[in-house]
């Protein structure tokens, strides 16, 4: 177990820069999960921590250890990659036990370890078969025994469950969070799924354009997005954003539209006239409560999931997305009241898109 | 009558026409290297009655033949093993590096062939004589792995780049150095590739002959050598050379025709 310090790592090619300034630290037997839109150079610094890129700068420590410019086979790291990459000439107890036999451990050390791992994962039955002779979930299952089989300090998987259908996709992402627990290995994981993220993740690190945006707890990112962008690429469906002024000295928003009011908490910070209003669409709700704004519209979409229904509403300042527990009985076209929770509203700065509220 | 049938009769005459075009020619080259004399120029036969080894046993002892076929293939295969030695790691560098001018070399390493080795025939034997190594083994060696090595290049670089980097991005993390990962993961993955374009390279070198005849007087390689004695023999004779020239090749073809097919992206099943 070691604990990984990126200092400043930036990383491009050429002209694009892939991976922007990036500074964390990462604690000993942490999950953490690289979340972000495609292209935003999560398999980049993933890549640059394994030593498979080099940065061209900044610095990766493990503990006090500067590996900065070790090639990878002296990180005692190891992978899963997204296509698996398991050796296709390999029978799967080989490809297991290849790490160790590179490192010359006694035939009988690597005998137990890859019985232990494949049990780990449930694939005794396979170790005799080659890679072409196993489904897309075995071949996971057999990635995923080679990089734990040599105990690594630092384990990286680059959206590993991305090739797998949703229901195995669910059994595996507890799975695979399990078996990091019980080997409490630092765990540097990759994803655009953001429900994996959630899920997993001990604390998640919010990449775009190559630049960290977030990282924190499931809990923190969410509730306490820092800026425009975490906020609307997390949560399902996508956050409420609505154009907003506010009205000097008063604490009042005004959607700048229609002239509808609400209130700001008093100890708000307000400095310009122009922001962006964010509320998620669990927070508006059908029912009057304490302290909740009154909008109304007219329902022009229903999406009936029955475990919630997802109303599309248009009202005078625009579309305004609304999830509501359970079954509602909901037609479109029809006029609709709906109540938002003054407490969970989010504010935005519109030029610098940070969050202040 | 239903649809199917006739279609599969059809792919069927299409298939034994085709076949038959290329076959004759061969049949009639084995027909007539085994020919006697006499049947041979009987015109009341077109397929020979009596057949013999006698075209044979000169051709290899009398013409040298025998001796002309053990400097071909030693030259085939110290080709395909020149060509490789400097091919392949060409054609690994073309396939996983990115760097200036990359493009242009492909297509300098391409346009070597637009030069005829007829044209480059004279002057090599010019300089060959100069530094010694004329009517030699390596001298031929050296002119044909010239001839093979754009073609070793671009197809091992196109095997190479068939085989997923992921593949050897594992091995280096899972333990090995950049030379190790090449030579436990790559090579085996590119295997039948590269068997593939050796053979490629053996039929090339196999079947040169007119550097060969420049190049040599006293170690001809096969075809030099029965271009200058078969094809002044009886006819019979030539179809002897012939059919000596087409079976080590056809041979190789049979045994090696899985990989070859891969080689050229379309896979038997
Ligand atoms: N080898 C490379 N050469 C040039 N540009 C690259 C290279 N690898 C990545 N990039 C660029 O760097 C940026 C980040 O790419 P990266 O693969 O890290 O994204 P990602 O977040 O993993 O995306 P995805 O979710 O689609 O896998 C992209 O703009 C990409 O085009
Ligand atoms: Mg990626």
């Amino acid at each position: 177990m070691v604990k990984v310090t990126l200092q400043e790592v930036t990383k491009r090619f050429g002209k694009t820069t892939a991976v922007n300034r990036i500074s964390v630290e990462i604690e000993k037997g942490e999950f953490i999960v690289l979340l972000g839109p495609s292209g935003c150079g999560k398999t980049t610094l993933l890549r640059c921590i394994s030593g498979l890129e080099k940065v061209t700068e900044g610095r990766i420590l493990f503990n006090e250890g500067d590996v900065t410019n070790l090639p990878p086979k002296d990180r005692n790291i190891s992978m899963v990659f997204q296509n698996y990459a398991v050796w296709p000439h390999l029978k799967v107890k080989d490809n297991i036990g290849f790490p160790l036999k590179i490192k010359k451990k006694p035939t009988q050390e690597i005998e137990t370890k890859v019985k232990w791992a494949s049990e780990m994962l449930g694939i005794t039955e396979l170790l005799d078969r080659y890679p072409h002779q196993l489904s897309g979930g075995q071949r996971q299952r057999v990635a995923v025994a080679r990089a734990i089989v040599m105990e690594p300090e630092v384990l990286l998987m680059d959206e590993p469950l991305s090739n797998l259908d949703a229901l195995l996709r669910v059994k595996m992402r507890s799975e695979i969070k399990k078996l990091q627990e019980s080997l409490k290995v630092t765990t540097i994981y990759v994803t655009h799924d953001q429900v994996e993220a959630m899920t997993m993740g001990d604390r998640i690190a919010v990449l775009k354009d190559g630049k960290l945006q977030q990282i924190g707890g499931s809990n923190e990112i969410y509730h306490k997005p820092t800026n425009l962008f975490v906020a609307g690429f997390i949560g399902s469906p996508q956050m409420n954003f609505i154009n907003v002024e506010v009205k000097e000295e008063e604490n009042i928003l005004i959607v700048a539209t229609s002239g509808l009011e609400i209130p700001l908490p008093p100890a708000i910070p307000i400095k310009k006239s122009e922001y962006i209003l964010g509320i998620r669409p669990e927070d508006i709700h059908i029912k009057e409560l304490p302290n909740s704004t009154r909008v109304t519209g007219e329902i022009y979409f229903v999406e009936a999931l029955r475990s919630d229904t997802v109303l599309h509403v248009n009202t005078d300042f625009g579309k305004l997305v609304v999830k509501i527990p359970g079954d509602f009985d909901a037609k479109e076209g029809e006029n609709i009241s709906l109540y938002i929770d003054n407490s969970k509203i989010h504010l935005f700065e519109k030029e610098s898109e940070l969050s202040i509220l | 009558m239903d649809k199917e049938k006739i279609k599969s009769l059809l792919t069927f005459l299409i298939a034994g026409m085709i076949s038959l075009w290329f076959l004759t020619p061969i049949i009639f080259i084995t027909l007539s290297a085994f020919a006697t004399s006499k049947d041979y120029y009987n015109p009341n036969y077109i397929i020979p009655r009596h057949y013999t080894f006698s075209h044979f046993y000169k051709l290899f002892f009398t013409l040298s033949a025998g001796h002309a076929t053990l400097i071909s293939l030693s030259v085939a295969a110290l080709t395909i093993l020149l060509s490789f030695l400097l091919g392949v790691p060409a054609g690994y560098a073309l396939s996983r590096y990115k760097f200036k001018g990359k493009n242009t070399l492909k297509l300098t390493v391409l346009s070597t062939r637009m030069f005829p080795l007829m044209i480059l025939a004279i002057p090599l034997l010019i300089i060959f004589m100069q530094i010694g190594i004329s009517d030699t083994l390596w001298g031929i060696v050296l002119a044909h792995t010239t001839m093979v090595l754009p073609f070793v290049i671009l197809i091992t670089s196109s095997i190479f780049a068939g085989v997923d980097i992921a593949f050897e991005e594992a091995a280096l993390i899972f333990g090995l150095s950049r030379s190790k990962a090449f030579f436990k993961i790559t090579l085996p993955l590119a295997l039948p590739g590269l068997a593939a374009s050796a053979i490629f390279a053996f039929i090339m070198s196999w079947n040169e002959v007119f550097v060969a005849s420049i190049l040599t007087l006293q170690n001809r390689t096969l075809p030099a050598q029965i271009l200058s004695t078969a094809m002044d023999s009886p006819d019979y004779y030539k179809f002897t050379a012939g059919f000596i020239m087409a079976v080590p090749a056809l041979v190789f073809i049979f045994f090696a025709r899985r990989y070859l097919v891969s080689l050229w992206g379309i896979s038997l099943k």
